[in-house]
């Protein structure tokens, strides 16, 4: 279990997940990064920028 | 291979990638840009042993950047940077695609204020005002009148970044509610797909409907030269039917291409596909272009 920094709800996390993925928090909904796997760590994405895209 | 995946964001379109990498025994380094500082002098670590680095990153501004450090570095990098470059500015791509006689909607730049409501009166009414860096049918404008142009393009000038005072002027194509995503490699397409909408942005990060696309040779032939205008690579090559005599137009080519939802919406394997092109033809041609700038 990993803990959303928002809200503090204790979330599951899949075994397939990789750093760099976005979950969302199923409590809050706000948007977590997981900036490492082993062990997993959330922290809040960052915003949508300008130059996002493909 | 080792291959560096550069990311900031993995998305859906990333973990396919990396599953069919890892499924075929390479070794797959990534490297969160957002972690490292990129020099003159040396290639940052995570890179250094790598046999080809395959940008993906979210932000155009760090791809068009760290594409320049690994060819700097000779690092082999797809998509290379001068492709990265023309594909992340819609005035570059519009002019290599004019440059190369693909089809390309009317285009008109301007600098100030009043030259872009005169390129917008030429043009005509609807029109569109599009930034020239931005992705996801983002900030575009359908200016169907002379008081909603004057209201964007002074919205543009004041609130905006500088890059939003280069007004980007293009036709309005009436494109019977969708457009074309054809993602290719070297020109050689792997699938497409039509995106539909009742709205008139089209694309699928819009929430566009998807549906498998069947790519005649006139579509092949315009995805081949575009591919080739911007400098080839793996990209998402779009268009527009251009009405009942069956032409086209090239609106954009994308080169940091998310096709998970070209996957799901075709039978092709599109990350195999992809794959299979990175293990061939792009990692020896990114070699020797690497060999070239290093001499």
């Amino acid at each position: 279990m990993t803990e959303c920094v928002e809200c503090g709800e204790q979330l599951s996390l899949g075994s397939d997940l990789e750093t760099g993925e976005i979950v969302d928090c199923t409590t809050c909904g706000v948007e977590l990064e997981l900036v490492s796997d082993s062990p997993p760590v959330l922290d809040r994405a960052p915003e949508l920028e300008e130059d996002w895209g493909e | 291979m080792q291959i560096g995946l550069l990311y900031s964001r993995i998305r859906s379109d990333e973990k396919l990638l990396l599953a069919e990498l890892r499924e075929r025994g390479h070794d797959v380094v990534k490297v969160d840009v957002r972690d490292d500082s990129f020099g003159l002098d040396a290639v940052p670590d995570a890179l250094a042993e790598c046999d080809l680095a395959l940008d993906r990153c979210l932000a155009t501004s760090r791809s068009t950047y760290v594409t320049q450090f690994c060819e700097h570095h000779g690092v082999p990098v797809i998509n290379d940077p001068d492709t990265a470059a023309t594909c992340a500015d819609k005035v570059r791509t519009s002019l290599a695609l004019s440059a190369a006689d693909v089809p390309t909607p009317a285009t008109e730049v301007a600098f100030t204020q009043d030259a872009a409501l005169a390129a917008i009166e030429t043009m005509g009414y609807p029109c569109v005002l599009k930034p020239v860096v931005g992705s996801w049918g983002r900030l575009m404008a359908k200016v169907d009148s002379r008081s909603a142009a004057e209201a964007i393009v002074e919205h543009k000038a004041t609130l905006g970044h500088y890059e939003h005072k280069v007004f980007y002027v293009q036709e309005f194509v009436p494109k019977s509610g969708r457009d074309i995503r054809v993602l290719a490699v070297d020109g050689k397409p792997v699938a497409g797909m039509v995106r539909s909408a009742d709205h008139w942005l089209t694309n699928a990060a819009q929430g566009a409907d998807t549906a498998p696309f069947a790519i005649d040779d006139e579509v092949a032939t315009l995805v081949a030269t575009a591919s080739d205008a911007v400098g080839g690579g793996l990209l998402g090559v779009d268009l527009m039917e251009t009405g009942a005599d069956g032409g086209y137009t090239v609106h954009e080519v994308n080169h940091t291409v998310e096709f998970d939802a070209l996957d799901g919406t075709v039978d092709v394997d599109v990350p195999a596909a992809v794959v299979d092109w990175l293990e061939t033809d792009a990692a020896g041609d990114a070699a020797a272009t690497a060999e070239v700038t290093a001499q």
